[in-house]
Protein backbone atom coordinates (compact mmCIF):
# COMPACT_ATOMS: atom_id res chain seq x y z
CA UNK A 1 0.00 0.00 0.00
CA UNK A 2 1.10 3.27 -0.66
CA UNK A 3 2.22 5.67 2.10
CA UNK A 4 1.20 9.32 2.27
CA UNK A 5 4.67 9.85 2.68
CA UNK A 6 5.70 7.91 -0.60
CA UNK A 7 3.48 10.53 -2.69
CA UNK A 8 5.49 13.35 -4.84
CA UNK A 9 4.25 16.76 -4.12
CA UNK A 10 2.03 17.02 -6.72
CA UNK A 11 0.28 14.04 -5.89
CA UNK A 12 -0.26 15.12 -2.61
CA UNK A 13 -1.48 18.65 -3.99
CA UNK A 14 -4.17 17.01 -5.89
CA UNK A 15 -5.44 14.68 -3.05
CA UNK A 16 -5.60 17.63 -1.03
CA UNK A 17 -7.78 19.64 -3.54
CA UNK A 18 -10.12 16.31 -3.93
CA UNK A 19 -10.33 16.59 -0.47
CA UNK A 20 -9.32 12.32 -0.21
CA UNK A 21 -7.03 13.79 2.26
CA UNK A 22 -6.49 16.52 4.84
CA UNK A 23 -3.79 18.76 5.64
CA UNK A 24 -3.60 16.99 8.92
CA UNK A 25 -3.18 13.79 7.68
CA UNK A 26 -0.64 14.93 5.80
CA UNK A 27 1.15 16.43 8.15
CA UNK A 28 0.85 13.97 10.75
CA UNK A 29 2.02 11.33 8.20
CA UNK A 30 5.19 13.44 7.86
CA UNK A 31 5.80 14.21 11.66
CA UNK A 32 5.33 10.05 12.52
CA UNK A 33 7.72 8.99 9.87
CA UNK A 34 9.74 11.77 11.02
CA UNK A 35 9.55 10.61 14.82
CA UNK A 36 11.05 7.20 13.90
CA UNK A 37 13.80 8.87 11.75
CA UNK A 38 15.81 10.74 14.41
CA UNK A 39 18.41 8.22 13.49
CA UNK A 40 19.02 9.96 10.65
CA UNK A 41 19.85 13.17 12.92
CA UNK A 42 17.82 15.53 9.96
CA UNK A 43 16.53 17.78 12.14
CA UNK A 44 18.36 20.75 13.84
CA UNK A 45 14.88 21.99 15.20
CA UNK A 46 11.42 20.32 15.29
CA UNK A 47 8.14 22.31 14.56
CA UNK A 48 5.73 19.07 14.64
CA UNK A 49 3.37 19.92 17.29
CA UNK A 50 3.00 23.82 15.77
CA UNK A 51 2.86 22.23 12.25
CA UNK A 52 -0.25 20.15 12.82
CA UNK A 53 -1.99 22.91 14.78
CA UNK A 54 -1.49 25.00 11.68
CA UNK A 55 -2.82 21.78 9.28
CA UNK A 56 -5.85 21.48 11.59
CA UNK A 57 -6.59 25.49 11.25
CA UNK A 58 -6.04 24.96 7.31
CA UNK A 59 -8.43 22.01 7.28
CA UNK A 60 -10.92 24.26 8.55
CA UNK A 61 -10.40 27.11 6.34
CA UNK A 62 -8.96 25.50 3.30
CA UNK A 63 -8.03 27.65 0.10
CA UNK A 64 -7.75 25.29 -2.36
CA UNK A 65 -6.68 27.93 -5.15
CA UNK A 66 -2.99 28.19 -3.43
CA UNK A 67 0.15 26.16 -4.95
CA UNK A 68 0.73 24.59 -1.74
CA UNK A 69 -2.08 24.14 0.11
CA UNK A 70 -1.88 22.67 3.88
CA UNK A 71 1.83 20.95 2.51
CA UNK A 72 4.31 20.74 5.78
CA UNK A 73 7.65 21.23 4.10
CA UNK A 74 10.93 20.98 6.13
CA UNK A 75 14.01 23.67 5.10
CA UNK A 76 17.29 24.06 5.73
CA UNK A 77 18.44 25.57 8.69
CA UNK A 78 20.09 28.28 7.01
CA UNK A 79 16.71 30.36 6.33
CA UNK A 80 15.89 32.94 8.74
CA UNK A 81 12.10 31.59 10.26
CA UNK A 82 10.68 34.40 12.72
CA UNK A 83 10.44 33.25 15.77
CA UNK A 84 11.93 29.75 15.13
CA UNK A 85 15.67 29.35 15.91
CA UNK A 86 18.14 29.77 13.06
CA UNK A 87 21.35 27.84 13.40
CA UNK A 88 23.44 27.60 10.24
CA UNK A 89 24.41 24.69 11.73
CA UNK A 90 26.44 26.67 13.81
CA UNK A 91 27.27 27.03 17.56
CA UNK A 92 27.69 30.64 17.39
CA UNK A 93 24.00 31.36 16.15
CA UNK A 94 23.17 28.39 18.49
CA UNK A 95 20.72 30.84 20.58
CA UNK A 96 19.58 32.62 17.84
CA UNK A 97 16.08 33.66 16.95
CA UNK A 98 15.29 35.63 14.42
CA UNK A 99 12.88 38.42 14.44
CA UNK A 100 12.27 38.37 10.53
CA UNK A 101 11.48 35.40 8.02
CA UNK A 102 13.34 35.01 4.94
CA UNK A 103 11.64 35.68 1.33
CA UNK A 104 12.03 32.45 0.03
CA UNK A 105 10.14 31.17 3.20
CA UNK A 106 7.77 33.47 3.33
CA UNK A 107 6.94 32.60 -0.53
CA UNK A 108 6.44 28.96 1.02
CA UNK A 109 3.84 29.91 3.99
CA UNK A 110 2.20 32.73 1.32
CA UNK A 111 1.29 29.45 -0.73
CA UNK A 112 0.04 27.48 2.10
CA UNK A 113 3.17 25.79 3.22
CA UNK A 114 3.36 24.90 6.53
CA UNK A 115 7.09 24.56 8.07
CA UNK A 116 7.69 20.87 9.34
CA UNK A 117 11.10 21.54 11.02
CA UNK A 118 14.50 23.13 10.35
CA UNK A 119 16.89 20.64 8.99
CA UNK A 120 20.60 20.20 9.41
CA UNK A 121 23.28 21.48 7.03
CA UNK A 122 27.25 21.93 7.27
CA UNK A 123 28.15 25.20 9.32
CA UNK A 124 27.50 28.20 7.38
CA UNK A 125 27.07 26.37 4.20
CA UNK A 126 30.47 25.27 4.37
CA UNK A 127 30.89 21.46 3.37
CA UNK A 128 30.20 18.83 1.20
CA UNK A 129 29.15 15.97 3.67
CA UNK A 130 27.48 17.31 6.83
CA UNK A 131 30.08 16.66 8.48
CA UNK A 132 31.15 20.52 9.30
CA UNK A 133 27.73 20.59 11.44
CA UNK A 134 27.55 21.58 15.18
CA UNK A 135 24.58 19.17 15.47
CA UNK A 136 26.19 15.98 14.07
CA UNK A 137 26.30 13.99 10.97
CA UNK A 138 23.02 13.49 9.16
CA UNK A 139 22.98 9.86 8.11
CA UNK A 140 22.38 9.15 4.11
CA UNK A 141 19.04 7.25 4.07
CA UNK A 142 20.35 5.08 1.00
CA UNK A 143 22.83 3.26 3.62
CA UNK A 144 24.09 3.22 6.84
CA UNK A 145 27.40 5.83 7.54
CA UNK A 146 26.87 7.24 3.75
CA UNK A 147 27.37 11.05 3.64
CA UNK A 148 23.79 12.51 2.37
CA UNK A 149 26.48 15.24 0.67
CA UNK A 150 26.45 18.68 1.78
CA UNK A 151 26.09 21.31 2.51
CA UNK A 152 22.36 20.73 2.43
CA UNK A 153 22.91 17.16 3.64
CA UNK A 154 19.98 17.54 6.10
CA UNK A 155 17.81 18.78 3.28
CA UNK A 156 18.66 15.98 0.76
CA UNK A 157 18.38 13.29 3.72
CA UNK A 158 15.06 14.10 4.83
CA UNK A 159 13.48 14.24 1.44
CA UNK A 160 14.72 10.90 0.30
CA UNK A 161 13.63 9.15 3.51
CA UNK A 162 10.04 10.14 3.11
CA UNK A 163 10.35 13.04 6.06
CA UNK A 164 9.45 16.03 3.75
CA UNK A 165 7.20 16.06 0.44
CA UNK A 166 9.93 18.31 -0.77
CA UNK A 167 12.21 20.84 0.48
CA UNK A 168 14.87 23.76 -0.13
CA UNK A 169 18.53 24.01 0.18
CA UNK A 170 21.17 26.98 -0.90
CA UNK A 171 23.51 26.38 -3.04
CA UNK A 172 27.07 28.28 -3.30
CA UNK A 173 29.01 25.51 -5.03
CA UNK A 174 27.05 22.29 -5.20
CA UNK A 175 25.34 22.72 -2.04
CA UNK A 176 22.16 21.60 -3.70
CA UNK A 177 22.93 19.39 -6.73
CA UNK A 178 25.58 17.29 -5.31
CA UNK A 179 23.61 16.21 -1.97
CA UNK A 180 20.83 15.51 -4.49
CA UNK A 181 22.64 13.49 -6.42
CA UNK A 182 23.91 11.34 -3.33
CA UNK A 183 20.31 10.86 -2.61
CA UNK A 184 18.83 9.94 -5.50
CA UNK A 185 16.56 13.54 -5.58
CA UNK A 186 16.23 16.87 -8.22
CA UNK A 187 18.15 19.65 -6.75
CA UNK A 188 17.91 23.06 -8.49
CA UNK A 189 20.18 25.89 -8.37
CA UNK A 190 18.24 28.68 -10.04
CA UNK A 191 20.10 31.78 -12.19
CA UNK A 192 21.88 33.79 -9.46
CA UNK A 193 19.18 37.05 -8.91
CA UNK A 194 16.27 34.36 -9.15
CA UNK A 195 15.25 33.39 -5.58
CA UNK A 196 15.95 35.98 -3.22
CA UNK A 197 18.93 36.20 -0.70
CA UNK A 198 16.96 37.82 1.84
CA UNK A 199 16.70 36.08 5.39
CA UNK A 200 19.33 33.23 4.38
CA UNK A 201 22.13 33.75 6.90
CA UNK A 202 24.95 34.49 4.52
CA UNK A 203 28.17 32.22 2.91
CA UNK A 204 29.43 34.12 -0.17
CA UNK A 205 27.17 36.95 -1.57
CA UNK A 206 27.62 36.78 -5.17
CA UNK A 207 27.61 33.23 -5.30
CA UNK A 208 24.35 31.76 -2.69
CA UNK A 209 21.22 31.16 -4.16
CA UNK A 210 18.16 29.15 -2.99
CA UNK A 211 16.58 26.55 -4.90
CA UNK A 212 13.88 23.29 -4.80
CA UNK A 213 14.79 19.83 -3.55
CA UNK A 214 12.06 17.50 -5.12
CA UNK A 215 11.97 13.51 -5.54
CA UNK A 216 10.92 14.63 -9.52
CA UNK A 217 10.96 17.31 -12.02
CA UNK A 218 7.54 17.84 -11.98
CA UNK A 219 7.82 19.21 -8.05
CA UNK A 220 11.07 20.71 -8.61
CA UNK A 221 9.03 23.06 -11.54
CA UNK A 222 6.36 24.05 -8.68
CA UNK A 223 8.79 24.66 -5.86
CA UNK A 224 10.66 26.95 -8.17
CA UNK A 225 7.34 28.65 -8.91
CA UNK A 226 6.50 29.61 -6.00
CA UNK A 227 10.30 31.02 -4.04
CA UNK A 228 11.44 32.28 -7.46
CA UNK A 229 10.44 36.34 -6.54
CA UNK A 230 11.72 39.49 -7.17
CA UNK A 231 12.70 41.13 -3.79
CA UNK A 232 13.53 44.43 -3.20
CA UNK A 233 14.92 43.39 0.24
CA UNK A 234 18.24 42.18 -2.29
CA UNK A 235 19.90 44.44 -3.86
CA UNK A 236 21.19 41.75 -6.67
CA UNK A 237 17.20 40.28 -6.84
CA UNK A 238 16.42 40.63 -10.49
CA UNK A 239 13.36 41.67 -12.06
CA UNK A 240 13.24 39.38 -14.78
CA UNK A 241 9.60 37.59 -16.03
CA UNK A 242 9.46 34.48 -14.41
CA UNK A 243 7.60 31.59 -16.26
CA UNK A 244 4.86 29.54 -14.66
CA UNK A 245 7.57 26.60 -14.56
CA UNK A 246 5.01 23.98 -13.67
CA UNK A 247 2.26 24.42 -16.53
CA UNK A 248 5.10 25.09 -19.29
CA UNK A 249 6.83 21.81 -18.15
CA UNK A 250 6.80 19.82 -21.87
CA UNK A 251 8.78 16.88 -22.42
CA UNK A 252 9.27 18.03 -26.03
CA UNK A 253 12.55 19.12 -26.40
CA UNK A 254 12.88 18.32 -30.33
CA UNK A 255 15.84 20.29 -32.09
CA UNK A 256 17.36 21.63 -28.57
CA UNK A 257 21.21 21.82 -28.93
CA UNK A 258 22.48 19.84 -25.72
CA UNK A 259 26.46 20.89 -25.41
CA UNK A 260 28.95 18.23 -23.93
CA UNK A 261 32.14 20.03 -22.83
CA UNK A 262 35.10 17.81 -23.05
CA UNK A 263 36.82 19.43 -19.71
CA UNK A 264 34.85 17.41 -17.85
CA UNK A 265 36.23 14.27 -18.64
CA UNK A 266 38.38 14.53 -15.91
CA UNK A 267 40.87 12.44 -14.55
CA UNK A 268 40.70 9.45 -12.05
CA UNK A 269 36.39 9.67 -12.92
CA UNK A 270 34.58 6.33 -12.28
CA UNK A 271 34.38 4.28 -14.93
CA UNK A 272 30.52 4.23 -14.11
CA UNK A 273 30.05 8.05 -14.16
CA UNK A 274 31.61 7.89 -17.93
CA UNK A 275 29.49 5.21 -18.60
CA UNK A 276 26.35 7.26 -16.80
CA UNK A 277 27.29 10.16 -19.01
CA UNK A 278 27.40 8.23 -22.08
CA UNK A 279 23.55 6.93 -20.91
CA UNK A 280 22.84 10.42 -20.68
CA UNK A 281 23.72 11.81 -24.24
CA UNK A 282 21.95 8.37 -25.72
CA UNK A 283 18.51 9.48 -23.80
CA UNK A 284 18.82 12.73 -24.92
CA UNK A 285 19.25 12.03 -28.49
CA UNK A 286 16.05 9.76 -27.84
CA UNK A 287 14.32 12.89 -27.31
CA UNK A 288 14.75 13.92 -30.21
CA UNK A 289 17.96 16.59 -29.21
CA UNK A 290 20.74 17.28 -30.36
CA UNK A 291 24.34 16.56 -29.48
CA UNK A 292 27.27 19.35 -30.24
CA UNK A 293 30.90 18.73 -28.49
CA UNK A 294 31.74 21.78 -26.83
CA UNK A 295 34.53 23.06 -25.07
CA UNK A 296 35.04 24.97 -21.50
CA UNK A 297 39.00 25.69 -21.37
CA UNK A 298 38.51 27.19 -18.17
CA UNK A 299 37.26 24.49 -16.35
CA UNK A 300 40.31 23.19 -14.56
CA UNK A 301 40.84 26.77 -13.02
CA UNK A 302 37.34 27.11 -11.42
CA UNK A 303 37.77 25.22 -7.79
CA UNK A 304 40.94 27.36 -7.12
CA UNK A 305 39.57 30.48 -8.14
CA UNK A 306 35.83 29.46 -5.93
CA UNK A 307 38.32 28.73 -3.03
CA UNK A 308 39.76 32.37 -3.21
CA UNK A 309 36.25 33.83 -3.91
CA UNK A 310 34.10 31.87 -1.77
CA UNK A 311 36.35 32.09 1.44
CA UNK A 312 36.82 36.34 0.62
CA UNK A 313 33.28 37.05 0.79
CA UNK A 314 32.86 33.88 3.56
CA UNK A 315 35.41 36.09 5.87
CA UNK A 316 33.54 39.21 4.95
CA UNK A 317 30.28 38.16 5.89
CA UNK A 318 31.47 36.35 8.97
CA UNK A 319 32.69 39.63 10.60
CA UNK A 320 29.46 40.04 12.13
CA UNK A 321 29.63 36.88 14.51
CA UNK A 322 31.23 38.73 17.24
CA UNK A 323 29.65 37.85 20.52
CA UNK A 324 28.15 41.46 20.31
CA UNK A 325 24.44 41.51 18.42
CA UNK A 326 23.54 37.95 18.71
CA UNK A 327 24.36 34.68 19.12
CA UNK A 328 27.58 32.75 21.31
CA UNK A 329 29.38 35.21 23.35
CA UNK A 330 32.27 34.13 25.31
CA UNK A 331 34.00 35.88 28.09
CA UNK A 332 36.93 37.99 27.54
CA UNK A 333 39.52 40.37 30.19
CA UNK A 334 38.40 43.05 27.11
CA UNK A 335 36.77 43.73 24.25
CA UNK A 336 40.00 42.20 21.20
CA UNK A 337 39.30 39.17 23.62
CA UNK A 338 35.94 38.71 24.12
CA UNK A 339 35.77 38.93 20.03
CA UNK A 340 38.85 36.28 19.46
CA UNK A 341 37.39 34.08 22.27
CA UNK A 342 34.01 34.24 21.15
CA UNK A 343 34.85 33.45 17.20
CA UNK A 344 37.61 30.76 18.66
CA UNK A 345 35.13 28.78 20.91
CA UNK A 346 31.50 29.68 18.91
CA UNK A 347 32.88 28.58 14.46
CA UNK A 348 33.93 25.08 13.65
CA UNK A 349 37.28 23.80 12.28
CA UNK A 350 37.00 23.93 8.76
CA UNK A 351 34.47 27.99 9.01
CA UNK A 352 37.93 28.82 10.79
CA UNK A 353 40.11 27.39 7.97
CA UNK A 354 37.70 29.37 5.51
CA UNK A 355 37.80 32.68 7.41
CA UNK A 356 41.42 32.12 7.50
CA UNK A 357 41.75 31.42 3.99
CA UNK A 358 39.65 35.11 3.17
CA UNK A 359 41.32 36.87 5.56
CA UNK A 360 44.65 36.33 4.00
CA UNK A 361 43.39 36.81 0.47
CA UNK A 362 42.21 39.88 1.07
CA UNK A 363 45.00 41.03 2.81
CA UNK A 364 47.33 43.86 2.46
CA UNK A 365 50.11 42.91 -0.23
CA UNK A 366 47.68 39.91 -1.12
CA UNK A 367 44.97 40.90 -2.65
CA UNK A 368 45.93 41.74 -6.18
CA UNK A 369 47.71 38.33 -6.46
CA UNK A 370 44.99 36.52 -4.97
CA UNK A 371 41.40 37.95 -5.20
CA UNK A 372 41.91 40.09 -7.81
CA UNK A 373 43.42 37.31 -10.21
CA UNK A 374 40.28 34.68 -8.97
CA UNK A 375 38.08 37.89 -10.20
CA UNK A 376 39.46 37.97 -13.77
CA UNK A 377 39.70 34.55 -13.95
CA UNK A 378 36.21 34.33 -13.10
CA UNK A 379 36.09 36.33 -15.87
CA UNK A 380 36.90 33.85 -18.03
CA UNK A 381 34.83 30.87 -16.71
CA UNK A 382 31.79 32.83 -17.62
CA UNK A 383 33.19 33.86 -21.02
CA UNK A 384 33.51 30.12 -21.75
CA UNK A 385 29.87 30.24 -21.04
CA UNK A 386 28.81 32.58 -22.83
CA UNK A 387 30.89 31.42 -25.98
CA UNK A 388 29.33 27.98 -25.67
CA UNK A 389 25.92 29.48 -25.14
CA UNK A 390 26.27 30.58 -28.53
CA UNK A 391 26.56 27.20 -29.82
CA UNK A 392 24.08 25.22 -27.89
CA UNK A 393 21.13 26.04 -25.91
CA UNK A 394 22.41 23.72 -22.61
CA UNK A 395 25.09 21.71 -21.24
CA UNK A 396 25.09 17.89 -20.13
CA UNK A 397 27.78 16.95 -17.44
CA UNK A 398 27.91 14.67 -14.99
CA UNK A 399 26.92 16.24 -11.32
CA UNK A 400 29.57 14.83 -9.51
CA UNK A 401 32.93 12.82 -9.81
CA UNK A 402 31.78 10.45 -7.32
CA UNK A 403 28.66 8.53 -5.57
CA UNK A 404 28.22 9.11 -1.57
CA UNK A 405 31.09 8.31 0.39
CA UNK A 406 31.50 6.77 3.98
CA UNK A 407 31.50 9.48 6.58
CA UNK A 408 35.00 10.69 8.16
CA UNK A 409 36.17 9.17 4.62
CA UNK A 410 37.40 12.62 3.71
CA UNK A 411 37.58 14.73 6.65
CA UNK A 412 41.28 14.74 7.04
CA UNK A 413 42.12 16.12 3.55
CA UNK A 414 40.13 19.63 2.60
CA UNK A 415 41.32 19.38 -0.46
CA UNK A 416 39.87 15.87 -1.19
CA UNK A 417 36.79 17.29 -0.07
CA UNK A 418 36.67 20.14 -2.07
CA UNK A 419 37.33 18.06 -5.13
CA UNK A 420 33.77 16.81 -5.25
CA UNK A 421 32.41 20.12 -6.23
CA UNK A 422 34.39 19.89 -9.48
CA UNK A 423 31.47 20.20 -11.56
CA UNK A 424 29.44 22.19 -9.58
CA UNK A 425 31.40 25.36 -9.00
CA UNK A 426 31.69 26.69 -12.33
CA UNK A 427 27.60 27.21 -12.24
CA UNK A 428 28.15 29.12 -9.57
CA UNK A 429 30.93 31.16 -10.81
CA UNK A 430 29.05 32.29 -13.93
CA UNK A 431 25.84 32.69 -11.99
CA UNK A 432 23.91 30.02 -14.08
CA UNK A 433 20.64 27.74 -13.49
CA UNK A 434 21.62 24.13 -12.72
CA UNK A 435 19.71 21.20 -12.03
CA UNK A 436 21.05 17.60 -10.83
CA UNK A 437 18.91 14.52 -12.08
CA UNK A 438 19.20 11.22 -10.56
CA UNK A 439 20.37 9.01 -13.81
CA UNK A 440 21.56 5.74 -12.48
CA UNK A 441 23.69 3.88 -9.46
CA UNK A 442 27.51 2.44 -9.09
CA UNK A 443 28.12 -0.77 -8.51
CA UNK A 444 27.27 -0.91 -4.76
CA UNK A 445 23.58 0.68 -5.89
CA UNK A 446 24.31 4.44 -4.74
CA UNK A 447 22.27 6.96 -6.70
CA UNK A 448 24.34 8.85 -9.22
CA UNK A 449 22.84 12.26 -10.88
CA UNK A 450 23.51 14.32 -14.76
CA UNK A 451 23.35 18.11 -14.25
CA UNK A 452 22.29 19.98 -17.15
CA UNK A 453 23.67 23.75 -16.95
CA UNK A 454 21.20 26.49 -18.77
CA UNK A 455 21.32 29.77 -19.50
CA UNK A 456 20.91 32.75 -17.55
CA UNK A 457 17.28 32.90 -16.55
CA UNK A 458 16.22 30.05 -18.68
CA UNK A 459 15.41 27.48 -16.22
CA UNK A 460 12.42 26.14 -18.00
CA UNK A 461 14.75 24.79 -20.62
CA UNK A 462 16.90 22.63 -18.37
CA UNK A 463 13.38 21.71 -16.58
CA UNK A 464 11.96 20.23 -19.78
CA UNK A 465 14.92 18.69 -20.85
CA UNK A 466 15.22 16.92 -17.38
CA UNK A 467 11.61 16.07 -17.35
CA UNK A 468 11.99 14.45 -20.76
CA UNK A 469 14.96 12.12 -19.69
CA UNK A 470 13.29 11.41 -16.38
CA UNK A 471 10.80 9.36 -18.27
CA UNK A 472 13.41 7.72 -20.41
CA UNK A 473 15.98 6.98 -17.07
CA UNK A 474 12.92 5.61 -15.11
CA UNK A 475 14.79 6.08 -11.78
CA UNK A 476 13.61 4.54 -8.64
CA UNK A 477 15.26 5.40 -5.50
CA UNK A 478 15.89 2.08 -3.03
CA UNK A 479 15.36 3.34 0.35
CA UNK A 480 14.85 -0.05 2.89
CA UNK A 481 14.02 2.21 6.00
CA UNK A 482 17.12 0.26 7.49
CA UNK A 483 17.62 3.12 10.02
CA UNK A 484 13.75 1.99 11.24
CA UNK B 1 54.83 30.10 -1.62
CA UNK B 2 54.67 28.85 1.83
CA UNK B 3 52.66 30.16 4.99
CA UNK B 4 54.33 29.81 8.34
CA UNK B 5 53.49 29.75 11.98
CA UNK B 6 54.29 33.65 11.61
CA UNK B 7 51.78 34.02 9.05
CA UNK B 8 48.72 32.05 10.25
CA UNK B 9 49.26 33.92 13.68
CA UNK B 10 49.26 37.08 11.82
CA UNK B 11 46.23 36.10 10.10
CA UNK B 12 44.34 34.87 13.08
CA UNK B 13 44.69 38.37 14.69
CA UNK B 14 43.35 40.08 11.83
CA UNK B 15 40.30 37.44 11.18
CA UNK B 16 39.73 38.22 15.48
CA UNK B 17 40.07 34.05 16.22
CA UNK B 18 42.39 33.34 18.53
CA UNK B 19 44.38 29.97 17.83
CA UNK B 20 46.83 27.89 20.14
CA UNK B 21 50.09 26.49 19.00
CA UNK B 22 48.94 23.21 18.04
CA UNK B 23 46.32 24.37 16.32
CA UNK B 24 48.24 26.68 14.71
CA UNK B 25 50.52 24.29 13.23
CA UNK B 26 47.66 22.45 11.80
CA UNK B 27 46.16 25.04 10.14
CA UNK B 28 49.31 25.86 8.77
CA UNK B 29 49.69 22.63 7.13
CA UNK B 30 46.17 22.85 6.12
CA UNK B 31 46.51 26.41 4.61
CA UNK B 32 49.76 25.10 2.58
CA UNK B 33 47.92 22.57 0.93
CA UNK B 34 45.00 24.46 0.14
CA UNK B 35 47.35 27.41 -1.33
CA UNK B 36 49.41 24.80 -3.23
CA UNK B 37 46.62 23.96 -4.84
CA UNK B 38 45.15 28.13 -5.23
CA UNK B 39 47.99 28.63 -7.33
CA UNK B 40 47.32 27.22 -10.37
CA UNK B 41 45.67 30.09 -11.40
CA UNK B 42 49.42 31.80 -11.97
CA UNK B 43 49.77 29.80 -14.91
CA UNK B 44 47.05 32.19 -16.32
CA UNK B 45 47.94 35.36 -18.11
CA UNK B 46 45.38 37.60 -16.99
CA UNK B 47 47.04 41.05 -18.00
CA UNK B 48 44.27 42.11 -20.67
CA UNK B 49 40.99 40.45 -18.06
CA UNK B 50 38.65 42.85 -16.82
CA UNK B 51 38.11 41.43 -13.22
CA UNK B 52 34.42 39.97 -12.51
CA UNK B 53 32.88 41.88 -9.81
CA UNK B 54 29.09 41.36 -10.18
CA UNK B 55 27.51 38.49 -11.53
CA UNK B 56 24.22 39.79 -12.22
CA UNK B 57 24.42 42.41 -15.14
CA UNK B 58 22.39 44.82 -13.74
CA UNK B 59 22.93 48.53 -11.85
CA UNK B 60 22.24 48.59 -8.44
CA UNK B 61 18.67 50.51 -7.76
CA UNK B 62 18.26 53.54 -5.86
CA UNK B 63 15.31 54.00 -3.57
CA UNK B 64 14.07 56.71 -1.57
CA UNK B 65 15.73 57.18 1.56
CA UNK B 66 13.51 56.91 4.32
CA UNK B 67 12.31 54.90 7.35
CA UNK B 68 10.92 51.22 7.04
CA UNK B 69 10.39 50.16 10.51
CA UNK B 70 9.92 52.02 13.27
CA UNK B 71 10.46 51.01 16.86
CA UNK B 72 11.98 47.61 16.67
CA UNK B 73 14.63 48.28 19.55
CA UNK B 74 13.13 45.41 21.54
CA UNK B 75 13.83 43.34 18.58
CA UNK B 76 17.02 44.53 17.71
CA UNK B 77 17.89 43.84 21.36
CA UNK B 78 16.26 40.48 21.76
CA UNK B 79 18.99 38.25 20.69
CA UNK B 80 21.92 39.53 22.17
CA UNK B 81 24.28 38.26 24.48
CA UNK B 82 24.22 41.31 26.77
CA UNK B 83 22.09 44.48 27.14
CA UNK B 84 20.72 46.84 29.13
CA UNK B 85 17.05 47.49 27.53
CA UNK B 86 19.00 49.79 25.79
CA UNK B 87 22.23 49.01 24.48
CA UNK B 88 24.71 46.26 23.45
CA UNK B 89 26.58 45.61 26.32
CA UNK B 90 30.47 45.27 26.08
CA UNK B 91 33.62 44.94 28.09
CA UNK B 92 34.66 47.76 29.33
CA UNK B 93 36.77 49.86 26.69
CA UNK B 94 37.54 52.79 28.07
CA UNK B 95 39.62 52.90 31.44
Amino acid sequence: MTEITDLTLNEIVTNIKKKKISSTEVTKSFVERSEKSKKLNVYITENFSSAIEQAKKFDENPNYELKLPGIPIAVKDLFCTDGIKTTAGSKILNNFIPTYESTVTQNIWDQGGILLGKLNCDEFAMGSSNETSFFGNVQNPIGENLVPGGSSGGSSAALAANLTPVTIGTDTGGSIRQPASFTGTVGLKPTYGSCSRFGIVAFASSLDQAGPMTKNVKDCATLLEVISSFDKKDSTSIDFKRNNYSSELTKNIKGKKIGIPKEYRVDGMPLEIESLWSKGIEYIKNCGAEIIDISLPHTKYALPTYYIVAPAEASSNLARYDGVKYGFRSLGENLIDMYEKTRSEGFGEEVKRRIMIGTYVLSSGYYDAYYLKAQKVRQLIKKDFDDAYKKVDAILTPSTPSSAFKIAEKTNDPVSMYLNDIFTVPVNLAGLPGISLPAGVDKNGYPLGLQIIGKPFDEQSILNIAYSMEEKINFKNKITNWWM
Amino acid sequence: MTIDLKTVKHISKLARISVDEEKANKLAGDLNSIFTFIEKLNELNTSDVQPLTSIAETTLRFRKDEIKSENIREKILKNSPENNEDFFVVPKVVE
